[in-house]
């Protein structure tokens, strides 16, 4: 762990001012960052919070205007969804308004802040509404006008809002264009919904239906109430005056209608004449604005035979009609991405042409998503978009039919429908992917029978409603069923898409099956490749969780035709973005390898460029020094200013104490450091670091450098495989013997003595016999034999032509081995020469007597030049070439005592007169 | 000996055969940490053989934790020889590669500066870009053959204890084995391809410092950092540029279609940073001073 710190302490580096530059450029870099990300932006558009006049109430608005706009602008209206506000389509509003459009949201009455009750897009009330807005944006000086008093505008909006578009256009014909989505059809179908041909009436829907009462009901101070398309604020309308308990914003007649409805589970008659007033499928033939219908394919509230009807209705008018589903609704949300892009794009488009006259009019053509998978990073949906040329309704371009066997089975009815089947989650809106992939549905046993098809050999992609022929036998004379399809794969996981189940109630029904006449269940349009291999199972079950099923038991019996008709409609896939993805993967990859090449190709002109001139004066000379200087980053110079030369047949010693800046010049010498000033020859050739001359020098410099895994032997085999040199070049047997470890040279080096390391540093600098020998400290860790031993090695190795630089802070080292030296002290040459030129002909003599007074004398008169007295009693002596033997002759033949005879070199003399006291060096480098 | 000699370099040398891939293939094979590493990724999946069958094996008693794709992996993982090779890899891919491959690119330079073998190679001399060169093809070599060593042995153990069998996911439908292998092999090149960035980050820092542990530590950590960040939903686009955003794109493999979008997004994540940080470390070694 410590190791582990100290590493990072290491890796981390410390700030100086080398160092600072760059760290303060990614610090200004980062915080001009943050205050780009952090800036106050400026909104491309305008708001203006209103109380607008609807019919009789006041309406809750708001007003966006594009900030840049040359003159006039054209407006859409943008109506929320059931239970939202103005705010819940703020988002939607803002990239209108950004897209160049006057946009007025507002909340519809009995919502929010508006007042007013519902009247669930009645034309007397809601409807009204939208044309006093429409009025209101005509006296608008910003909004372009078609004529006086007839604005040029649109009416967008989901679900509720969506009704609300159609029926304006219904109503009034100054709107230009609408793009209604999510919405409805007829709400009696849609709440009321049967699927069999026949003219009963069909199942209530009353999930769906409690969950949007629920909603309206809590409206004046029920904060939870959740909108469709996510707001939150329904309850703030805190001025309303207090409302019935039981029926809360709703109107009366709506309340009444629902409460009815809700009780038995069959409208009356009243009640199906308010849903008939609130449904587009009334005014459909009056639409004159271009309409762009969006619906969802994960929508069991409004599925996608709601817009398919709205686009037949309002085609056989004439008027231009465009559809489109994606993968979303009021079970599934606005869908993945790729969708919603593609849903605003349509929009945009559909504007632009229709409002402000700018681009093609958009084609006839369709498109629509299917569920690809899921998205491994955030387990959403992923889809792929589809087109078709024309809108193929809801049976598809083509059709299949697929073979289902199942014999007639007894199913039972549960008491008021508990417990019941599962199938969907009304108001969990966004649950895309538990929907999709069936994990909520479920069915109670006994209560549902089970037809199913051999695997499909061919994967079939069914776009539209199923159809089958159904058969049912009840006691009671009537049933209500459910029929459902579902995806089986080879695993027996079942899946029911979207949720989405066909209600049956059957009425006049035999009580034994062989009387039963078949009757055709158009089941729900669904979007889904069913793979081969997969099999069809189709399930009649008979009770439901979202729908109010009889609440008395009873046991039918149902069998189901063999036939069953898959819609089939083949798309051309929409040119998926992530093969750009792809592109630009190839492009970053193109790119880096460019880039490389560029690179090399410099580097390889760098090299052809490089100084390869030999200078000739130094060509046969090991080894040149000329005004090395070597500052380090931080400041501290090591060398201030070095220049020698090794000749042939030298030794040389670098001497000098520690830190004087020895192994910082050998260091550069290796080509490990960049010096800061002079250079270096070897053999004429200038010296870099990597230069290849280096190849003809070897070397130990601060210390053995081994794998400690590896034996002294293998260290040294792949010290010369690095060299890439030939095996024979190596002379691996005088290495071997210059390291003298014996056996010992087969043990991992990490059990190496100091010494054993050494030595064996030194065989590897000298494997392949290099002509320059650069060692530092080589004798460190020695002991006196093998010094001894040493020496004598060096010297011979410095024959042949060959040449050995030593740096060394031991005088006697030097002495005995070298035969030039070079003396360095605080980055300087102080002496160099011929050690026997610096050492000096006469060396000096301590000598200890037993009288120095009278030795003094005696020395005095033989002639030596100089005596000295050292302590008590010894003496230095500077003999000038009086042999020892005689002085001592002489001492002793005076009757002197003579303790001790020490020959005394100048080398010492000098080396601490050119030092100085201060052996200290000015850093430990 | 010749006496005189003028050649720019000894006999026999050239720079272009220094520091031969095989002896660095070499230098490294006979390293214990390499070994272990390398026998770590045969032996994991023979643990978790062990594990499923000698444990409570009841893939389906999971603590209810439902969707998440990793139980599914895991309970999948003893259908079929290609379903516990998945496992393995699925297991090992968060954290054991990472350090795997951080052990691989960061030992590599910093352990012969802090054996003091680095100035030897230069003063062969091994050019520094040669030699970082080298390093790193070795590295990247000794990394794919850990990770094809896990996923080989894994494919091995699970064939013959499972079957050979189609490649389940709960995500999509069953996949057949020829179609099954080809995945996976998608899937551990897509590893390897994340696994750059580790890869990028523990070389650099190799290069800066000459501790190894420091290196491979550091890299290991700056990599749990970013998957910290990127579970930070708070951050929101900025994960984006995270390196380790894109690292569970792969489970996108599993998917029928496949969902290439993230895959070639992480991809071009992947190889930019790995760009980046070689490039840096290349600049800085060739122009530092070794002082180790």
């Amino acid at each position: 762990m410590s190791a582990l710190t100290a590493g990072l302490r290491r890796a981390i580096p410390r700030l100086n001012r080398r160092r600072a530059v760059p760290v303060a450029a990614t610090l200004v870099v980062l915080a001009a960052a943050a205050v780009w990300a952090a800036r106050p932006t400026t909104d491309p558009w305008t708001t203006e919070d209103l109380r607008l006049s609807g019919d009789s109430v006041e309406l809750d608005a708001r007003f966006y205007l594009p900030r840049d706009r040359a003159g006039k602008v054209p407006a859409v209206l943008l109506a929320h969804g059931f239970g939202g506000t103005k705010e819940s389509v703020r988002s939607d509003a803002e990239s209108l308004a950004e897209r160049g459009y006057a946009v007025l949201a507002y909340t519809a009455r009995g919502f929010g802040r508006s007042t007013g009750q519902i009247h669930l897009d009645s034309p007397d009330h809601e409807v009204k509404d939208a044309q006093r807005l429409l009025d209101w944006l005509a006296t608008r000086p910003e909004i372009s006008t078609d004529a006086t008093g007839d604005p040029k505008v649109a009416a967008v909006g989901g679900s509720y809002g969506g009704a609300l578009a159609l029926m304006l256009a219904g109503q009034d014909q100054r709107v230009d264009a609408i793009v209604p989505s999510i919405t409805w059809n007829d709400l009696g179908q849609a709440l009321v919904p049967q699927a069999a041909g026949t003219s009963a009436t069909g199942v209530f829907k009353k999930s769906w239906a409690g969950y949007f009462f629920g909603n309206g009901g809590a409206a004046p101070l029920g904060g939870a109430a959740a909108a469709l398309t996510g707001g939150t604020d329904a309850g703030r309308g805190g001025a309303m005056p207090a409302t019935d308990p039981a029926c809360g914003r709703f109107a009366e007649d709506v309340c009444k209608a629902y409460l009815q409805m809700a009780t038995g589970g069959v409208p009356d008659e009243s009640t199906l004449a308010l849903l008939r007033r609130s449904s587009p499928a009334s005014v459909l033939d009056k639409i004159k604005a271009p309409t762009l219908l969006i619906q969802g394919a994960v929508d069991t509230l409004f599925p996608l035979s709601e817009a398919d009807a709205n686009a037949k209705g309002i085609a056989a008018a004439g008027t231009p009609v465009k559809v489109a589903w994606f993968t979303g609704g009021h079970d599934g949300g606005a869908g993945p991405t790729s969708d919603s892009d593609r849903v605003k794009f349509l929009t945009v488009q559909w504007l632009d042409h229709y409002l402000k006259g700018e681009g093609e009019a958009p084609g006839d053509d369709f498109t629509f998503s299917r569920v690809a998978g899921f998205s491994a990073l955030d387990r959403g949906l992923v889809t792929n978009g589809y087109s078709t040329d024309a809108y193929p309704g809801l049976s598809g371009t083509g059709s299949t039919e697929i073979t289902l066997q199942g014999a007639a089975q007894q199913v039972a009815n549960p008491p008021n429908g508990n417990p019941g089947a599962i199938s969907s989650m009304p108001g969990l809106t966004g649950r895309l992917s538990s929907v999709l992939s069936g994990g909520i549905a479920l069915d109670v046993p006994g209560q549902h029978a089970v037809f199913e098809s051999a695997p499909l050999t061919t994967a079939a992609e069914v776009s539209g409603s199923p159809t089958l022929r159904l058969r049912v036998a009840s006691p009671t004379g009537e049933a209500v069923v459910f029929v459902k399809l579902y995806d089986v794969d080879p695993n027996g996981t079942a899946t029911l898409s979207a949720g989405l189940v066909a209600p049956v109630r059957l009425t006049g029904l035999p009580a034994v099956l062989d009387q039963a006449q078949p009757v055709t269940v158009t089941l729900p349009a669904v979007v889904r490749q069913i793979e081969a291999g997969h099999t069809v199972r189709v399930t009649v079950a008979t009770s439901d969780q979202a729908f109010l099923t009889p609440a008395a038991p009873a046991v039918y019996t149902v069998a189901v035709e063999p036939a069953l008709t898959l819609p089939i409609l083949t798309g051309k896939p929409i040119a998926d973005p992530s093969g750009l993805w792809w592109w630009a993967l190839a492009g970053v990859v193109g790119v880096i390898v460019l880039g490389l090449l560029a690179l090399l190709l410099v580097r390889r002109v760098l090299h052809r460029r490089r100084d390869v001139t030999v200078t000739e004066e130094y060509a046969d000379t090991p080894l040149v020094v000329n005004g090395l200087r070597k500052a380090y980053g931080d400041g501290f110079v090591a060398v201030q200013e070095i220049s020698f030369t090794v000749q042939r047949g030298q030794v040389v010693g670098l001497l000098g104490p520690n830190g004087a800046g020895k192994t910082t010049t050998l260091r550069v010498l290796m080509g490990l450091t960049q010096p800061t000033a002079g250079e270096i020859f070897v053999f004429g050739h200038r010296l870099v670091p990597g230069a290849p001359i280096l190849s003809r020098v070897g070397s130990l410099v601060e210390g053995p450098g081994f794998l400690p895994h590896l034996t002294g032997y293998q260290n040294l085999k792949a010290y010369w495989h690095a060299t890439g040199r030939p095996w024979a070049d190596a002379r691996f047997d005088e290495a071997l013997e210059i390291a003298g470890l014996g056996d010992s040279i087969h043990r991992k080096t990490r059990k190496y003595s100091h010494g054993m390391r050494q030595r064996l540093a030194i065989a590897q600098a000298m494997l392949g016999l290099p002509e320059l020998l650069v060692l530092d400290e080589p004798t460190d860790g020695l002991d006196p034999p093998q010094i001894a031993e040493m020496r004598r090695v060096l010297q011979r190795y410095a024959t042949d032509g060959r040449a050995v630089l030593v740096s060394s802070h031991l005088l006697a080292e030097v002495e005995q081995t070298c035969t030039h030296a070079v003396v360095v002290n605080k980055g300087r040459i102080v002496a160099s020469g011929l050690v026997d030129d610096i050492v000096g002909e006469s060396p000096s003599v301590q000598l200890d007597v037993s009288d120095v007074p009278a030795a003094t004398r005696i020395l005095e008169e033989l002639g030596v030049r100089s005596v000295t007295a050292e302590g008590a009693n010894g003496l230095i002596v500077d003999m000038n070439g009086t042999p020892r033997a005689e002085v001592v002759a002489s001492l002793v033949g005076a009757g002197i005592g003579v303790d001790r005879l020490v020959p005394r070199r100048r080398l010492e003399d000098a080396f601490l007169t050119l030092v100085g006291d201060n052996s200290r060096g000015s850093g430990d480098r | 000996m010749s006496a005189v000699s003028t050649l720019e370099a000894a006999a026999g040398y050239k720079a272009s055969r220094t520091l031969p891939i095989w002896a660095e293939v070499r230098r490294q094979a006979s390293r214990r940490r390499t070994q272990l590493a390398l026998g770590f990724m045969v032996v994991l999946p023979i643990i978790v053989w062990a594990a499923f069958e000698f444990g409570n094996s009841n893939p389906g008693d999971d603590e209810g934790d439902g969707g998440g794709s990793f139980s599914s992996i895991a309970d999948l993982a003893t259908s079929s020889g290609l379903n516990f090779a998945l496992f393995c890899l699925a297991v090992s891919a968060g954290f054991l590669l990472v350090v795997v491959v951080a052990l691989f690119f960061g030992d590599t330079v910093a352990s012969e500066a802090s054996w003091g073998s680095l100035r030897y190679l230069l003063a062969v001399p091994v050019p520094r870009a040669r030699l970082l060169g080298v390093k790193l093809t070795v590295a990247a070599g000794y990394s794919l053959l850990a990770l094809l060593l896990l996923v080989g042995t894994g494919l091995l153990i699970g064939t013959v204890r499972y079957g050979w069998g189609p490649l389940g996911s709960t995500i999509a439908a069953e996949i057949s084995p020829a179609e099954g292998l080809l995945r996976l092999l998608g899937i551990v090149a897509y590893l390897a391809v994340t696994l750059l960035v580790v890869a990028g980050l523990a070389f650099l820092l190799s290069v800066l410092t000459d501790a190894a542990l420091g290196a491979v530590g550091g890299a290991v950590m700056l990599w749990i950092l970013s998957s910290i960040l990127n579970q930070i939903e708070a951050l929101g686009d900025l994960r984006k540029i995270l390196p380790t955003h894109y690292t569970e794109a792969w489970r996108a493999m599993l998917s029928t279609p496949i969902q290439a979008d993230e895959l070639a997004k992480g991809a071009i994540s992947a190889v930019v940073y790995a760009t980046l940080f070689w490039g840096f470390a290349f600049y800085r070694f060739t122009r530092k001073d070794v002082t180790s």
